[in-house]
C-alpha cells in the first residue's frame, strides 16, 4: 500500500527527515515511536502533503502512484486520512458544512454526484454512535470551543465519515483520559477494514494495548533505527530510548 | 488564443460584465447649469426641484473632492461625463408602453426577473438602468395597502409633497462634496413610503445596472417608515467591463418614526475593474438614517466586493429615546481594489443603542480601511455602543486599516471597540486540503466563516448569492 524510500526531507532548510525507509502492506498497522523532534509528525505532514516541508530526495508511492507529485487534496482523496495532534478551530464553518464539503470533494474526485442533504444528514447521526460524539458538536464551528479530548474525538468521526484506506494517527491518544481513549480507540477499531492500514505514532503502551500493531518503529534523529513487534513498544515503555542510542 | 482564454477567465470572474446593445439617449457630456435644466425638463420636475438642483450644483461647485480617505482617487473629470443615459426612450412614432425585450432580456440575465409571474417570491423590485427606472413590480400589491414603491422620478410627479418635505432631509446638499453633486444631477432611484401601524408585506428591492459608456449613476434613494411600520429593503448593484472608470455617486436617505423598524441591506458588486487595476466602478456614496421616532430601529447590512474604489459610511441619527441601530459590513477587496468604508452612529437620544459589525478582507494588492465614528451627545444618557472590527489578511501585499473615533459628550455612556487582524493560517488551509477540500473551496469556506455574522443578518436569498461571491471574489488570491 504505502512504500518509502530514502525519504529525505526538511523545513525552512533545516533537515529533518534523514533517510526513511518503510513500507506498510494492506490490512497492516505500524506503530511509529521515538523522542520529541526525531521527526514523527515530520513523516506524517510529508506523507499528506504539507507544503511547508521540502522533500530533498527519495520517494512514496501509494497504491503504485507517486504520491510526491500529488497534491494534498488528491492524497486526501485517494485515501489518506490524518488525525492531526493538534486539530486547528475554522471560525463560523459548521462541522456539518465542512464534512459536506469534504465529502463532495471526494465523491467528485471518484465521479460520484454529491450527497443529497437527507442522506449526508443521516450518515453523520450514524457515524458519530461511532465515537459517542455530542449532537451538539456537529452543529458548532470546525473545533471551536472543543475541548482536547472532543478534539480527538472529533478527528476520528472525521475519519469515520471519510472512510479512507489508510490512516495517520498522530498522538491521538495524548490530552485524552482513559475513558475516552477506549472509545476513539475502540470506534477506529471497528471503523478499520480487512485491508486499512495505518501509522499510529504514540509515546504510550496504553493505545497499543487497543491497536495491536504489527510492527513498531522506533525513529531517531531522522531515521528509522529499529524495527520489531508488538513486545517493542513495551520495552520501551518500560526503559526509554536510550538503550536504542546506546546500541547504535 | 491566449488572449481569447484570458478574457474568458476574467469574464467568467466578473459574470455580469456583459453590455446590452439598446437604443440609449445619451446627453451631451458635461456639467452645467443648462445640463441641470436639461435633466430636469426631461423629467417634467416642479420648479422647487430644479432650484434644489441649481443651489446643489452652486454650492459644489464652491468645494474641492476631499482627500481624507485612506485611498488614492482618480482624478475625475467630470466634464467628461454624461450626466443622463435613457434606455427606455421609445424610437419616435412607437407610442407602446411596452418595456424593450432587450431590457427584459438584460434583467433576466442578472437574475431580476421583471415579469410578476416569475418573480422570487416575496420580492417585489424597482430596476434601474442608468438614469432610469425601467420597471417597479407589485406597484398595484402594495398599494392595496397603501404601501407607496416606485422611481423617485414617478415620486416627484404623483407623490411631491412627500419627496419635497423628506428629500435632503437627511442628508443636506451641504453634506460633503459628492452629496452636493448627486443633489445637482440625480437622475433615478427608489421611493419607499410605509405608512403608519403597515408592516410591509414583501421585501422591496431595488437593482442598480450601469450599462451605457461613459455615463455616470447617480441614484437617489429615499425610504420613510411611519410609525409602527415595518420594511425590509435590498438593493443589489452591477455593470460591464469596461476599460475606463464609471462614476457612481448615490445618496440613500432612510426617515424612520416611532416604533418603526428599516432593515437595509445592500450586495455591492459593481465591476471592480481588472487584475491590474483598469477600469472599474468608482462608488462614492452617502448613506444615512434618521431614527427620529422613539424605540425606532434601523440596521445596515452591507456586502462589498465590487467597485474600483468604495467610499461610503451607512450611518445613523439616533434622535429618538431608546432608538436602536446596527452596522453588519463585510467589504472585500482583491487585486487592486480600494475600499476606505464603515459608519457614523450618532446618539442624540435617551438610551440609544447602537452595534458595529465589521470584517474586512483584504487580497492580492488592495487597500481595506475601516473608518468609524461613534459620538454620544450631550443628552443621551445611558447611551451604548458596542464595536467589533476585524480584518482578515490573505497575502502579504494587501493592507487593511481601522480607523475609529469616538466623541463622547456624556459620562453615562457605555463605548466599546474591539479590533482584530489576523491571516487564514497555513494550518487551516493544510486542515481542509487533508479532507480533500482544494484551496479555492478551502478560502471560500474559512472567508465565509469569518463573515458569517453579518451574512446571517441578510434576507435567504441574499445570503446564498453573497457567499458565492465572496468565494468568486477572491478566487486566484492564495496559492
Amino acid at each position: 500500500m504505502l512504500e518509502i524510500k530514502n525519504l529525505h526531507a526538511s523545513i525552512n532548510g533545516k533537515e529533518i527527515l534523514k533517510g526513511v525507509d518503510l513500507t506498510i502492506n494492506d490490512g497492516e498497522i505500524h506503530a511509529l515511536m521515538g523522542t520529541n523532534g526525531a521527526g514523527k509528525s515530520t513523516l506524517c505532514k510529508v506523507i499528506v502533503g504539507d507544503p511547508a516541508y521540502e522533500v530533498t530526495d527519495g520517494t512514496i508511492r501509494f497504491n503504485g502512484q507517486d504520491l510526491l507529485s500529488m497534491k494534498t487534496e488528491e492524497r486526501a482523496n485517494a485515501g489518506i486520512f490524518m488525525s492531526f495532534q493538534h486539530p486547528i478551530e475554522i471560525p463560523g464553518v459548521s462541522m456539518a458544512n465542512f464534512l459536506k464539503a469534504a465529502v463532495n470533494a471526494k465523491r467528485q474526485a471518484m465521479g460520484l454526484e454529491p450527497m443529497k442533504a437527507s442522506a449526508f444528514l443521516s450518515m453523520m447521526r450514524e457515524k458519530r454512535k461511532i465515537v459517542a460524539m455530542d449532537s451538539k458538536l456537529i452543529n458548532r464551528s470546525v473545533n471551536e470551543g472543543f475541548s482536547g479530548g472532543e478534539r480527538k474525538r472529533n478527528e476520528i468521526f472525521q475519519m469515520a465519515m471519510l472512510e479512507p484506506s489508510f490512516c495517520i494517527l498522530d498522538e491521538t491518544d495524548s490530552g485524552l483520559d482513559v475513558d475516552a481513549l477506549r472509545i476513539v480507540a475502540e470506534g477506529f477499531n471497528k471503523l478499520r477494514k480487512p485491508d486499512t492500514s495505518a501509522i499510529v505514532i504514540t509515546h504510550y503502551q496504553r493505545l497499543l494495548d487497543y491497536i495491536t500493531p504489527n510492527q513498531v518503529h522506533v525513529l531517531l534523529d531522522g531515521r528509522i533505527v529499529k524495527t520489531g513487534d508488538a513486545s517493542l513498544a513495551r520495552v520501551i515503555e518500560e526503559k526509554g530510548f536510550d538503550w536504542i542510542k546506546d546500541e547504535i | 488564443m491566449a488572449n481569447e482564454f484570458v478574457k474568458k477567465v476574467a469574464e467568467e470572474k466578473y459574470k455580469f460584465g456583459f453590455t446590452t446593445d439598446i437604443d440609449t439617449e445619451i446627453i451631451d457630456k458635461g456639467l452645467s447649469e443648462d445640463v441641470i435644466r436639461l435633466i430636469s425638463s426631461k423629467k417634467n420636475e416642479p420648479d422647487w426641484l430644479l432650484e434644489f438642483r441649481l443651489k446643489s450644483f452652486n454650492f459644489w461647485k464652491e468645494q474641492t473632492s476631499p482627500s481624507w480617505g485612506h485611498l488614492t482617487l482618480p482624478d475625475i473629470d467630470y466634464q467628461d461625463i454624461s450626466y443622463y443615459a435613457d434606455p427606455t426612450k421609445k424610437k419616435q412614432g412607437s407610442e407602446t408602453k411596452e418595456i424593450d425585450p432587450e431590457l427584459m432580456k438584460t434583467f433576466d440575465k442578472l437574475g431580476i426577473p421583471l415579469e410578476e409571474r416569475m418573480a422570487l417570491s416575496g420580492m417585489a423590485v424597482d430596476a434601474v438602468m442608468d438614469s432610469v427606472s425601467v420597471k417597479t413590480t407589485f406597484k398595484e400589491k402594495l398599494a392595496e395597502k397603501n404601501i407607496i414603491f416606485c422611481s423617485i422620478s414617478e415620486a416627484v410627479r404623483n407623490h411631491p409633497d412627500l419627496v419635497r418635505k423628506y428629500l435632503g432631509s437627511v442628508v443636506p446638499y451641504r453634506d460633503n462634496y459628492f452629496a452636493a453633486l448627486n443633489s445637482a444631477v440625480f437622475s433615478d432611484g427608489s421611493f419607499v413610503y410605509i405608512p403608519a401601524n403597515t408592516r410591509c408585506p414583501m421585501e422591496l428591492s431595488t437593482y442598480f445596472r450601469i450599462n451605457a459608456r461613459n455615463t455616470g449613476q447617480f441614484e437617489r434613494t429615499l425610504i420613510v417608515c411611519e410609525s409602527n411600520s415595518y420594511v425590509s429593503y435590498l438593493e443589489g448593484c452591477t455593470a460591464p467591463m469596461r476599460d475606463e472608470n464609471q462614476l457612481h455617486a448615490a445618496i440613500v436617505e432612510i426617515v424612520v418614526m416611532d416604533n418603526a423598524e428599516v432593515k437595509y441591506s445592500t450586495v455591492q458588486n459593481w465591476y471592480p475593474g481588472d487584475e491590474n487595476g483598469k477600469g472599474g466602478v468608482l462608488n462614492l456614496v452617502t448613506k444615512r438614517g434618521r431614527l427620529i421616532g422613539h424605540h425606532s430601529k434601523l440596521s445596515w447590512t452591507q456586502v462589498e466586493t465590487g467597485s474600483a474604489i468604495t467610499w461610503k459610511y451607512p450611518s445613523c441619527v439616533l434622535e429618538g429615546d431608546d432608538s436602536q441601530a446596527e452596522f453588519y459590513s463585510v467589504a472585500v477587496t482583491n487585486n487592486h481594489q480600494q475600499a476606505d468604508t464603515g459608519t457614523k452612529m450618532i446618539h442624540l437620544g435617551k438610551r440609544t443603542k447602537s452595534t458595529i459589525i465589521s470584517k474586512g478582507i483584504s487580497a492580492g494588492r488592495s487597500e481595506n480601511s475601516y473608518r468609524g465614528l461613534v459620538k454620544i451627545g450631550k443628552h443621551a444618557d445611558g447611551a451604548r455602543n458596542y464595536s467589533s472590527c476585524d480584518s482578515l489578511l490573505l497575502g502579504s501585499k494587501c493592507g487593511a486599516h481601522t480607523f475609529p473615533y469616538m466623541d463622547i459628550q456624556n459620562n453615562t455612556a457605555t463605548v466599546e471597540h474591539e479590533a482584530t487582524t489576523s491571516k487564514i493560517s497555513e494550518d487551516q488551509l493544510l486542515y481542509c486540503r487533508q479532507r480533500g477540500i482544494n484551496t479555492e473551496d478551502a478560502v471560500g469556506l474559512i472567508v465565509n466563516g469569518y463573515a458569517k455574522e453579518v451574512l446571517n443578518k441578510l434576507p435567504m436569498e441574499f445570503a446564498v448569492e453573497a457567499q458565492k461571491l465572496l468565494s468568486v471574489s477572491l478566487e486566484g488570491s492564495v496559492g
